[in-house]
């Protein structure tokens, strides 16, 4: 069925628009998103000032989200990572606080912890086949009453201020000498290059592309996707070079979804889990050892529940017994909104940020107007339910 | 006299593709219809038009059931006057009982409380009318595919059905069962009852059916009377592909040479029954360039033997050696046994061999993902290379690597397969019902595969339950019954017959 004998760009544009309307769709309600609460906001969303905390605030749970996308894209699911999260933060805050332990060593503990927990229970996934729901389930209950019994209640703190910096610390800007006064220099700098970077990627693999006669975005569409990718990063570099630079959790979180859109798209690794979650009787008699691929998932999604939790702990100055109640589920919403499929073997690492970040404007927006919190649930899960409905419903279509 | 059915100029599209053009289709009352062409001949896509899986109105044409136009707007509408189409993949619930699945969506319930005594008596009574002696508490989990079709059919009799039509209902059945079931269309014949029968198996055709209508790309191609004494395999065939097939085998050139391929005293148990044992015994051997077939019948324990030696896919307490070259390989796990260089293509290719909602390059590396990558990170380019290779040499017809193998046809699906354990560089293949559910013009295509694979040295098992095609294509063939060895045969002197009667003479002993 390919056409070759389209000769005018339009309709070819048109073609290749709606067989990626989900990606763009998604992509466009975020940014609709965004105007509507500036306008209601009366413009503070995209004050410095906002934009920095939006990102802190939602780091935690775009951390998770990379992890669960694994999850889900192999076809299971994790409710544990909330309270793993929270009982990692409890940790760190008896090591630290408590015991005196220095931040390095505690960190490098409340990892590997996590890392362990998270494998522990996909062992039980992967051999004993247990659902995950119920593996996790049991882990929720589990890790929940061990945060509470740990600080007996109470909030932990303080933390050393090196350990504050994982959330609260910013990258000085190594060019202060010559910028203008209020304005992060190296911030810009950084935001620049990394432009430059994503750029010249895009323009390599699509000369790859090419050589391969595989080209399939008409050159119009390319264009006008890079430049917007180019104004949406310098300008996200310019609000965060006007606030106080770029904080240390971005680089971080930047850093993950770099190496998880790596892993899922290139890596042997990556394939796997999508082909495990596709049909998983199929990977294993193609010789893919799909119990091991099980409990490295779990063991990735336990060690960013680690990270997560003490991202958390750092932003808050203390370890706190609430920590990390519910947001096992603005992480599996995040998936879902990103277009991950409940069956497993669909999703990507674009759409689930996209996601994480459609909660996190919506949260943060509702927040500045006033609205309860009550409602703000009420208008989440209706986000949720509409964002997966019209997945489901052009799904169908299609076919 | 009236027909029952008539369908007058159907004509189907799909966004971009011509699914049906003009269709016409005529099914006489107490009629065995045929309706026979190649895998995405149409044959499918008519019937969901016929059943109301496409809403009237979805496509052009006229519908006409006992003299009256219909237009069906959901599936309920045509079986509410007597149209039931049981498909190949059965529609039953495998953990209610079979009384249960019979009356599913129609129970025998006054206010919502079922009547279970009255649901069992008449569940007795349709079993007896499709000759089934279970009883109705059995759940359908726990009998055989053939039984299971009988209760679709029993399902389709409690439904007053004046028209019934089986999509591939002999596929996956064995032949006593398929005979049975086709006795059984025979004798609702009598009765007044049409039936639409979509086939492959063309002597089945020959053996029951009143008509046959051939479907070739969406066209009618021809109507056929069976009693006129001048329909054959051969003239179905060639309306079929529109050519005319000279041979259904291909030629063989491969030279067989020295032994590669041993499996000895290889004993394997039932993976939930540890006291059952399913193969007993088994010494097999296959040379270089060698095709060698497994025969028997269902339940003979062919799958069970291939699995249990690929990687101990199945089973449990295995025991016996593997050697190939003449010495013992670890065979323990998939991976090892396909380090150590074999392959296994699995029967049911839907469910065990692709990943159907991703692409074609996707599948084809699947099994060998380190051949296109290094250290762990994959040449997307080299990948691509290597996809479109495969689907040219194996001419996987699609609209290219990047197509869905959901969207392809059984053969295609089956190409695909094959290429993934092609690029797993084996050394040993075993092909599992490799041609089941395509049509004769794919089939023969596999067939040329399998030869080209014997002619590069590869030594190829293939398990069938097409007799003759076993006969076609191999060099050898071992008899298995009751996951024992009971004859084994070079092709040149085995017949169906042979065949036969080595396994009713392992019943004897």
């Amino acid at each position: 069925m390919t056409d070759a004998t389209v000769t005018s760009a339009s309709p070819n544009i048109m073609r290749f628009v709606r067989a990626n309307i989900r990606d763009y769709a998604l992509l466009i309600s975020l940014l609709a998103i965004m105007v509507f609460f500036q306008f209601t906001t009366g413009g503070i969303l995209f004050t410095p000032l906002n934009m920095t905390n939006i990102i802190l605030q939602n780091s935690y749970i775009v951390i998770m989200a990379l992890g669960m996308l694994l999850i889900i894209v192999a076809g299971h699911i994790d409710l544990s990572v909330g309270f793993l999260s929270g009982f990692v933060g409890a940790i760190a805050g008896v090591m630290m606080v408590t015991w005196k332990f220095d931040t390095f060593t505690s960190v490098a503990v409340c990892l590997a912890f996590g890392t362990l927990i998270g494998m522990l229970q996909g062992y039980f996934v992967a051999f004993f086949r247990i659902p995950a729901f119920i593996v996790t389930l049991a882990g929720m209950l589990i890790f929940r009453g061990l945060m509470i019994a740990m600080l007996s209640g109470r909030n932990l703190g303080p933390f050393p201020e090196s350990f504050q910096a994982l959330s609260n610390g910013y990258v000085p800007d190594f060019l202060a000498f010559m910028a203008p006064q209020g304005f992060n220099l190296f911030a810009m700098v950084v935001g620049a290059v990394v432009t430059g970077l994503i750029l010249w990627s895009n323009w390599r693999s699509r000369q790859l592309e090419q050589a391969h006669g595989m080209a399939e975005e008409p050159i119009e569409l390319f264009y006008i996707r890079n430049a917007l990718i180019a104004a949406a990063f310098l300008g996200f570099s310019w609000i965060m070079a006007s606030h106080r630079g770029l904080p240390n959790v971005l680089i971080t979180m930047f850093a993950l979804v770099a190496l998880f859109m790596f892993i899922t798209t290139r890596t042997t690794f990556g394939r796997r889990v999508y082909a495990m979650g596709g049909n998983e009787k199929a990977a294993k008699l193609s010789g893919i050892r799909t119990e091991r691929v099980t409990v490295m998932i779990f063991g990735i999604m336990g060690a960013l529940a680690a990270l997560a939790g003490l991202v958390y702990a750092a932003r808050l100055n203390s370890a706190q017994p609430k920590a990390g109640q519910g947001l096992e589920l603005d992480v599996i919403a995040a998936c879902f909104i990103g277009g991950a499929a409940v069956t497993g073997g669909v999703g990507k690492v674009t759409g689930v940020v996209i996601g994480a970040f459609i909660m996190g404007v919506m949260n943060n927006g509702m927040g500045i107007m006033g609205v309860g919190i009550d409602w703000q649930q009420v208008i989440k899960g209706a986000v949720l339910m509409l964002a997966v409905f019209l997945d489901v419903y052009y799904k169908n279509k299609a076919v | 006299m009236q027909p029952i059915l008539e369908m007058h100029g159907i004509t189907k599209t799909f966004p971009g593709v011509k699914a049906l053009t003009d269709v016409n289709l005529t099914v006489m009352p107490a009629e065995i219809h045929a309706v026979v062409g190649e895998n995405g001949a149409g044959k499918s896509t008519l019937m969901k038009v016929l059943s109301g899986v496409y809403p009237s109105g979805s496509y052009d044409g006229i519908i006409k059931f006992e003299g009256k136009d219909r237009h069906f707007k959901t599936i309920g509408d045509s079986e509410d006057i007597g149209i039931i189409i049981i498909h190949q993949e059965l529609a039953l619930v495998p953990l209610l009982s079979i009384a249960e699945n019979i009356f599913l969506g129609h129970e025998t319930a006054r206010n919502g409380v079922i009547n279970w005594f009255e649901a069992f008596s008449k569940t007795r009574d349709l079993l007896k009318k499709v000759g089934l002696s279970e009883h109705p508490n059995t759940l359908i989990t726990n009998i055989g595919t053939g039984k299971q079709q009988l209760v679709e059919i029993a399902k389709a009799l409690n439904k007053k059905v004046k028209l019934l039509i089986l999509d591939e209902p002999t596929s996956s059945l064995n032949e006593t069962d398929s005979n049975a079931l086709l006795d059984l269309l025979k004798g609702f014949k009598s009765q007044g009852i049409s039936s639409i029968l979509i086939t492959h198996k063309l002597n089945e055709v020959m053996k029951v059916a009143d008509r046959i209508t051939v479907i070739r790309d969406g066209k009618t191609i021809d109507t056929m009377d069976v009693h006129s004494g001048e329909v054959n395999e051969d003239r179905i065939i060639k309306a079929m592909v529109g050519r005319e097939l000279t041979d259904r085998y291909p030629p063989r050139r491969a030279k067989v040479q020295d032994t590669i391929f041993e499996v000895k005293n290889w004993n394997v148990f039932h993976p939930l029954h540890a006291d059952r044992q399913i193969i007993k015994d088994v010494n097999i051997h296959v040379k270089k360039g060698e095709v060698v077939g497994i025969a028997g019948l269902m339940g003979a324990g062919r799958t069970e033997l291939a699995m249990s030696i690929f990687g101990r896919a199945y089973g449990q307490r295995i025991s016996g050696e593997v050697l190939l070259h003449g010495r013992p390989v670890d065979v323990s796990t998939i991976p090892k046994a396909m380090d150590a260089g074999l392959a296994y293509a699995t029967e049911d290719h839907k469910t065990y061999g692709l990943v159907l909602i991703d692409h074609i390059k996707h599948n084809v590396t699947l099994a060998n993902l380190d051949g296109v990558s290094g250290r762990g990170v994959i040449d997307d380019m080299h990948e691509l290379t290597v996809a479109n290779k495969y689907r040219n040499d194996l001419r996987i017809r699609s609209a290219g690597v990047y197509q869905a193998t959901v969207n392809l046809s059984g053969g295609n699906q089956q190409k695909v397969v094959l290429s993934k354990w092609l690029f797993s560089g084996p050394e040993v293949l075993i092909l599992d019902e490799p041609t089941r559910g395509i049509d004769v013009g794919a089939k023969y295509e596999i067939y040329g595969i399998i030869n080209k694979l014997a002619e590069e040295g590869k030594a190829v098992i293939v398990i069938s339950s097409e007799m003759p095609e076993l006969l076609g294509i191999s060099d050898r063939i071992y008899v298995l019954n009751e996951g024992r060895v009971v004859g084994e045969m070079p092709a040149k002197e085995a017949s169906q017959e042979k065949i036969m009667r080595a396994i009713m003479k392992s019943w004897e002993q």
